[in-house]
C-alpha cells in the first residue's frame, strides 16, 4: 500500500485524544483485553506473596510484610503488560487494515504515536489500583500513605509509556501481534534481573552485578519508597532519569519506525 | 466464519492421518519461519532458571526446602513446563489469524475433516516443545544439573512437555473459536504462566502457607511437576513417570475433545 510518507510536522492534539479514546471504547467494548491488564498483576502478586513468603523468615530480607515488598513491584509488571498491550490493539490494526486508513488522516504521525502512548498510560491505572486493593486486603501496612499510591501511579504510567513506546518500533516494523513475545521477554527479563522479589543483598554472582547496574532497578527503588520506608530525594531522582531517557529513547526508535511506514 | 456442512464424509476420515500430518507441517514451517518470535520462549525460561538460581541460593538453607545441590536441579522441571507455556498458545494465536484474515473459512470449504484442522496445528506446535525441551536439557546438564532417573526421566520429561502444549494449545484454539481475535488469545499467556507460579514449580508447597498452599496442592500444574521433580532429584519411579503423564494424556484427549465441539458448535450457528 502507499501512503503519503510525508507527516505534517506539528502533533495534532485532536487526532491523538482520537486516538486515546479509540482505545478507551475499545476495552470498555472488549473487557476481555483488560484481563491481562488487572487480573493478571493481581493474580501475580497473590503468587509471589503466597509462593515466596517464606523468603521473610530470611534474616536481611527488605521487608518482614511480603506485600510492602512485592506490591509495587508486581503494579510495575502490569504496568508494562499495559504499555505492551497497548501497542497489540496497533498490531491488530494493521492486520485488519485498520491503520492504513488511519495513516491517511490529515494530520502527523506522531499524532497517532502520542494517542496509542497515552492510553497505555491511561490503561496501567487499572493495575495499580487493582494491585493495590488486593494487597490491602492482603495485610500491606503502606506506611507511606497516600503520596506512596501517587508516586507508584506516576511509575505506572512512565513504565507503561516506555514499554508501549519500546513495543511501538517492533510492531511497526513486523506488523505481527507475535512480535511483541520479543518485548514481553525484554519486559521480563529487565524485570526479573532486578530487585523485584529480592534485595540485592540476597543475589550472588552475575546476577548481583547486573541488578546493581539494571535500570530497572532504580524504577523499583522509586516507585517502592513509599512502601518501605519514608520518600527521600536520593531514590526519586535516579527513577526520574531512568523515566526520562527510556521515553526520550522509546520515542526515538518509535517514531523512526512508524516513519518508514509505507516509504 | 460461513456455515458449511459439518458431517464428515467417509473419504475424509480416510485421509485424517496424512491431513494431520501436512497441517502439523504448515504449522511447524510457520513457526520455524518466525524464529525471531520462538526464540525467546526457549532464551526466557532458561534466563528465569539461571537468574533464581543466583537469587534464591539462601533459600536452599530453608528448613523444608528438599536436598538438592543446587537450586538448578530443583528447577528443570520448571523451566520446561515454563517453556512449553511460551509456544503453546502460538496454535490458538495461528488459528485466530486464520479466522481474521479469512483462510479459516476456505479451509472448512475443502475436503478437510475438522478434527485434523486443529490437531494438526497442536501437533506441529508439540513436536518444537519436544525438540526445545532437549535443548533446555542439554543447557541444565552443561551448567552441571543431573537428572538422577537418566535417559528414561528424561523421555519422560519431553513427553510431558509436548502433551502439555497439546492442552494448552487446545485451550487457546477454544478461546480462538469463540472469540477469533488474535488480541484475546494473547492475552491469555500470562494466565498460564501465573499457573505455573501458582503451583509448586519455583518453590516446595511445604514452604508455602495457609490457603495459597492449598491452591498449589490443586493445581494440576503441581501434580505434574512434583512428579517429574522427583525423576529428576531422587530417581526413577513408575509411579512419579505414569502420574505425570497420566494426568497429561487424560488432559490432552478431554481438551482435544472440547476444541472439536466447540468448532462444530461454532460452525452450525448460522
Amino acid at each position: 500500500m502507499q501512503t503519503s510518507t510525508k507527516a505534517a510536522n506539528g502533533i495534532s492534539l485532536s487526532i491523538a485524544m482520537a486516538v486515546c479514546r479509540r482505545g478507551i471504547s475499545r476495552v470498555l467494548s472488549r473487557p476481555t483485553i483488560l484481563l491481562p491488564i488487572v487480573f493478571m498483576p493481581v493474580i501475580m502478586l497473590i503468587s509471589f506473596t503466597g509462593a515466596f513468603g517464606s523468603l521473610t523468615r530470611i534474616e536481611g530480607y527488605g521487608s518482614e510484610n511480603i506485600y510492602d515488598w512485592m506490591a509495587p513491584y508486581v503494579a510495575l509488571q502490569g504496568s508494562v503488560f499495559a504499555g505492551v498491550f497497548g501497542s497489540a490493539s496497533t498490531a491488530e490494526d494493521f492486520e485488519t487494515g485498520f491503520f492504513d486508513r488511519l495513516l491517511l488522516t490529515p494530520g502527523s504521525r506522531s499524532s497517532i504515536l502520542l494517542g496509542t502512548v497515552m492510553v497505555s498510560a491511561l490503561r496501567s491505572l487499572f493495575p495499580t489500583v487493582g494491585v493495590i486493593v488486593v494487597a490491602l486486603f492482603g495485610g500491606l501496612n503502606l506506611s507511606g500513605g497516600l503520596p506512596a499510591i501517587l508516586l507508584l501511579a506516576v511509575a505506572s504510567a512512565l513504565m507503561a509509556s516506555v514499554f508501549c513506546l519500546f513495543s511501538l518500533a517492533i510492531v511497526y516494523r513486523f506488523k505481527t501481534i507475535r512480535s511483541l513475545m520479543i518485548v514481553q521477554l525484554v519486559a521480563f527479563t529487565s524485570f526479573f534481573m532486578t530487585i523485584g522479589q529480592v534485595p540485592l543483598e540476597f543475589m550472588t554472582g552475575w546476577l548481583h552485578q547486573v541488578a546493581r547496574f539494571n535500570p530497572t532497578t532504580n524504577v523499583l527503588r522509586f516507585a517502592r519508597q513509599g512502601f518501605l520506608d519514608g520518600i527521600t530525594w536520593d531514590l526519586t531522582w535516579p527513577g526520574i532519569v531512568v523515566f526520562s531517557v527510556a521515553n526520550i529513547i522509546g520515542s526515538v526508535l518509535a517514531f523512526h519506525s512508524l516513519r518508514r511506514i509505507g516509504s | 466464519m460461513s456455515k458449511v456442512d459439518t458431517a464428515a464424509s467417509p473419504g475424509i476420515i480416510k485421509n485424517f492421518f496424512s491431513q494431520t500430518v501436512v497441517l502439523a507441517q504448515r504449522s511447524l514451517t510457520s513457526e520455524l519461519r518466525q524464529l525471531a518470535t520462538v526464540l525467546p520462549g526457549l532464551l526466557f525460561p532458561l534466563l528465569l532458571a539461571f537468574t533464581y538460581t543466583e537469587q534464591f541460593e539462601r533459600v536452599l538453607s530453608l528448613p523444608g526446602f528438599p536436598e538438592v545441590d543446587s537450586f538448578l536441579d530443583f528447577l528443570l522441571p520448571a523451566t520446561v513446563l515454563q517453556m512449553v507455556s511460551f509456544g503453546a498458545s502460538n496454535s490458538g494465536t495461528e488459528l485466530a489469524l486464520d479466522i481474521e484474515n479469512g483462510f479459516m473459512d476456505r479451509l472448512l470449504a475443502s475436503p478437510v475433516a475438522r478434527v485434523p484442522v486443529l490437531i494438526g496445528r497442536v501437533a506441529g506446535s508439540a513436536l518444537l516443545a519436544g525438540i526445545k525441551t532437549a535443548i533446555i536439557v542439554l543447557v541444565f546438564l552443561a551448567d552441571g544439573a543431573r537428572i538422577s532417573s537418566g535417559f528414561a526421566g528424561f523421555i519422560v520429561l519431553t513427553l510431558s512437555a509436548s502433551l502439555l502444549v497439546v492442552v494448552i494449545g487446545g485451550l487457546s484454539q477454544i478461546l480462538a473459536i469463540r472469540s477469533g481475535s488474535q488480541e484475546v488469545v494473547g492475552a491469555t499467556f500470562p494466565l498460564i504462566f501465573v499457573m505455573i507460579f501458582m503451583s509448586s514449580a519455583f518453590f516446595p508447597t511445604e514452604l508455602m502457607s495457609g490457603w495459597f498452599k492449598q491452591l498449589a496442592e490443586f493445581n494440576p500444574m503441581t501434580w505434574i511437576i512434583d512428579p517429574l521433580r522427583r525423576l529428576m532429584i531422587v530417581g526413577w519411579s513408575w509411579s512419579d513417570a505414569t502420574t505425570a503423564l497420566g494426568i497429561l494424556l487424560l488432559g490432552s484427549v478431554l481438551i482435544t475433545g472440547a476444541s472439536v465441539r466447540t468448532l462444530q458448535k461454532k460452525l452450525s450457528r448460522p
